[in-house]
Order: C-alpha cells, then sequence, then structure tokens
C-alpha cells in the first residue's frame, strides 16, 4: 500500500516544494484513510476535528492509539514524563519500527555521511537496563547507536565522567572523525560542566549530535552559542548538530544545520498553528505542527506540539538544503490545548 | 575456527541460546535477548570476528539467522 522503498531514495533534503507537497499531499490522504480504517478512535477524533487533523500529541497520554491488533504490537515506547504525569504510550509493529530507525539513518547520514563513526555516548548504559521498556531517552540511544560503531558510554552509572572509558576511546581512534551523541542537558551538566569543573579539556574530533530539548537549559539562560562553544572548549569538537523530535514521530526529526536552522526533510515537515484558532499562520510565531510519513502503526502522521516555533524560510537556506527551515523556542507557557482535561505541569 | 563456526559463536555469545536454537527459526526479537540491546551486541561481534564494517541498512535487515548469512556473503564472507 505504501512505497517506502522508493521513499527511503529520495535525498532527503532535494525536494524543492511543489515536488514536496504534491507527494506529502499523496501520502497525507493514504495514511489518514488507512488509520482512519485501521483505529476507531482515530476516524471519531475525524468525525469530529475534521479530516487529517493535528492531533495534539497529549492526546497519546490519555488514549490508546493504535491501528494495528494487540498482538502486532512489537514494542512500547514512552515519553520520560517527570513523577505524577501521565507518559505518552506509542505502539510499533515491526514494520514502523524497522523504518523509524531507517529514516534517522537517511536523515543524519545526509549530514555526517554513509560510515559509521566511533560513537561516544554521552550518557550511562544504566540507561538501557530495563529491556523490556524503554524511556524514549534509552530508545533515542538505541536508535543513534546504529549510526556508529565502537559505541561507548562516556557516563558511569551514577552520571559522573568514565575517563578510563574516555581516554580508551581516544587512544582507539587517534586522529579519527567520532560521533558524539547525547541528550543536551545531560551533556552539558554531567560532560561540559563535568569536565570544566575538572579543569580538562579533551581532545576529540567529529561531530556532535544532541536533542531532548533547551528547557532547562533556557531556565539556566544558556544558549545555544554558549552551548557551542562550551563544547569547542571542554571536549574539542567543532560541529555540534542539535535536533528536533519527539518520541511520538521516532526517527523523522529535524536536523539543524551549519547555519543553525532546523531542517525539515523529504520524509517530515512542519508548520506553524495558531494557538486560539488552529489555524495555520502564514508568518510568525506559533504552535509547531510535525508531520511524518514514518509511522503505520499508530495514527501519529499529524501531530501538534506544545512548544512554539517560527517558519524561517522555505528551499532557501545558504546551507543549500531544499524545504522549511525553523526555529524552535521552547514549550508554549501555559499551553493549553483545547479538549483535553488534565492539567499542564506550570512553572 | 571455520567462518561458520565463527558466525554461530557470536550468536551463542550475545544473545544466549544453545547450539541447537541455530536454525531458520531464529529471528529477531524470538528470543528474549535478542531485543534491540542484544542486537547491537551480536552485531559488533559479527563485525570483530570477521573484521567487517556492516551498513546501517544491513544492520536494519539482519532480521534472523538465515538473513545474517547472506548479508555477510555481501561483505565477501563465505559461510
Amino acid at each position: 500500500m505504501f512505497d517506502y522503498t522508493e521513499l527511503l531514495e529520495q535525498d532527503p533534503f532535494g525536494l524543492p516544494h511543489d515536488e514536496k507537497a504534491a507527494l506529502h499531499a499523496g501520502w497525507l490522504a493514504s495514511l489518514t484513510a488507512h488509520h482512519r480504517e485501521a483505529c476507531l478512535s482515530y476516524d471519531r477524533l475525524c468525525a469530529v476535528l475534521g479530516d487529517t487533523p493535528a492531533l495534539p500529541v497529549r492526546l497519546f497520554k490519555e488514549y490508546d492509539l493504535k491501528s494495528i491488533p494487540d498482538d502486532e504490537v512489537a514494542k512500547t515506547m514512552t515519553s520520560s514524563g517527570t513523577t505524577g504525569q501521565r507518559v505518552s504510550k506509542i505502539y510499533l509493529d515491526r514494520e514502523t519500527s524497522a523504518r523509524q530507525t531507517r529514516v534517522l539513518a537517511k536523515t543524519v547520514s545526509a549530514f555526517t555521511g554513509k560510515g559509521r563513526m566511533p560513537m561516544l555516548v554521552i550518557d550511562s548504559k544504566a540507561v538501557l537496563k530495563n529491556r523490556n521498556m524503554f524511556s524514549a531517552r534509552g530508545a533515542g540511544i538505541l536508535g543513534f547507536s546504529l549510526l556508529g560503531r565502537d559505541v561507548t558510554y562516556a557516563l558511569d552509572e551514577n552520571m559522573d565522567l568514565d575517563l578510563e572509558a574516555i581516554y580508551a576511546f581516544m587512544e582507539r581512534h587517534q586522529g579519527d572523525q567520532a560521533m558524539l551523541f547525547g541528550f543536551t542537558f545531560m551533556i552539558w551538566q554531567h560532560f561540559c560542566r563535568a569536565l570544566k569543573d575538572k579543569g580538562m579539556a579533551l581532545d576529540l574530533h567529529g561531530t556532535m549530535i544532541h536533542g531532548g530539548g533547551w528547557k532547562k537549559l533556557a531556565d539556566q539562560n544558556i544558549s545555544n552559542e554558549e552551548f557551542k562553544q562550551a563544547v569547542r572548549e571542554t571536549c574539542g569538537i567543532e560541529r555540534v548538530c542539535n535536533y528536533y523530535g519527539m518520541v511520538e514521530q521516532t526517527g523523522s526529526i529535524f536536523m539543524e544545520c551549519e547555519c543553525g536552522h532546523l531542517h525539515a526533510s523529504v520524509f517530515n515537515d512542519v508548520a506553524m498553528v495558531d494557538p486560539f484558532t488552529f489555524d495555520e499562520v502564514s508568518r510568525g510565531r506559533g504552535l509547531i505542527k510535525c508531520t511524518s510519513l514514518v509511522p503505520t502503526s499508530y495514527p501519529g502522521h499529524v501531530l501538534l506540539t506544545e512548544d512554539e516555533g517560527e517558519v524561517l524560510g522555505e528551499d532557501d537556506c545558504p546551507c543549500g538544503r531544499k524545504g522549511k527551515y525553523f526555529a524552535v523556542y521552547g514549550r508554549l507557557q501555559g499551553a493549553e490545548i483545547r479538549g483535553c482535561s488534565d492539567t499542564y505541569e506550570r512553572k | 575456527m571455520t567462518n561458520s563456526e565463527k558466525y554461530d559463536q557470536a550468536f551463542i555469545e550475545t544473545i544466549g541460546v544453545t547450539a541447537d536454537q541455530l536454525n531458520a527459526d531464529l529471528l529477531y526479537q524470538s528470543v528474549p535477548a535478542w531485543d534491540s540491546v542484544g542486537h547491537m551486541q551480536l552485531v559488533a561481534a559479527l563485525e570483530d570476528a570477521f573484521d567487517i564494517m556492516l551498513d546501517t541498512d544491513d544492520i536494519i535487515d539482519l532480521s534472523s539467522y538465515d538473513k545474517g548469512k547472506e548479508i555477510l556473503a555481501k561483505y565477501d564472507v563465505g559461510l
């Protein structure tokens, strides 16, 4: 029904507006038809909200939304909600799960190249301990691990620097281009600051890819520029790419280019929505609506996030990549999506 | 050790199966230890044993004991 093989052969950042719009219109219509057929709750939501509605991400906390029979669920992913909050549950079958990884690999390798680089994960192996129920953090690490080789963890069980492991890694890959991966706050707190506190600077080369949100760093007034500078100073890595993504659309992430812009690929898209009217806004800030062509096992192809962002342009980023590019400004303060009853964690 | 023995050894050591489980029925996620964590350990063991580096696509495609043999053939590893 869906020709993912052909889709995956596309250059992730090669389609100009008209061609991408036509491609996505066809895919979204088919995906919506599939999910309406396979998921009764989604069909009802469409009847109320209109065709191919942007589902508020919190609906995945309140309802079991799946488009496959129970016995085809291969993996359930959960968001890393704080205590007392309900977590999102995302149901994956083998096909969707494998597809997520393929799309992630295609997207990231458009930035880093196809070869698998030695990989230093700025986290603790302990995150993967419960192998039956992964958090978004564990799933993120595993997904990215596939893109690397000699995957080494830089932090120990207590989230302290594992200097022995780090030095052995550097010894094994002297002069090689490495890939460093981790979550933004973990890297800041447990890597950059920990190295700084020890008065140490590592001599690493390659690319750092990090994601997971700026909330905790924004609270400390740390900007993307300061983050990059801290990484440069503490471990020598010059190329630092942030990415924007969510557990509800694992795999189809938005990568930051050399110009500091987040980019939509051929596999996904963004638009900004007025938080009061839900109409798409053509310019200025709005709630970020994310489209992904990846999920077939749950109706998550069009989602409304609780993050505020702004589309900065399309097809004309100086980095040369086609598609929309945008900025994320963080969680919309007091975000409240109509139609949902639970309270939002306010500061 | 022959290539075939090395191949079997990688499965036995990383996903905790016994020699009699090494057959066409052995699929990704068909035994508890062959989950996504075990998968990465298996890939690392195969790469070490044959001194190769698999493409990401091949890592994702390595969905069974039999499929792995097909994939290794692409890297000139005869089993």
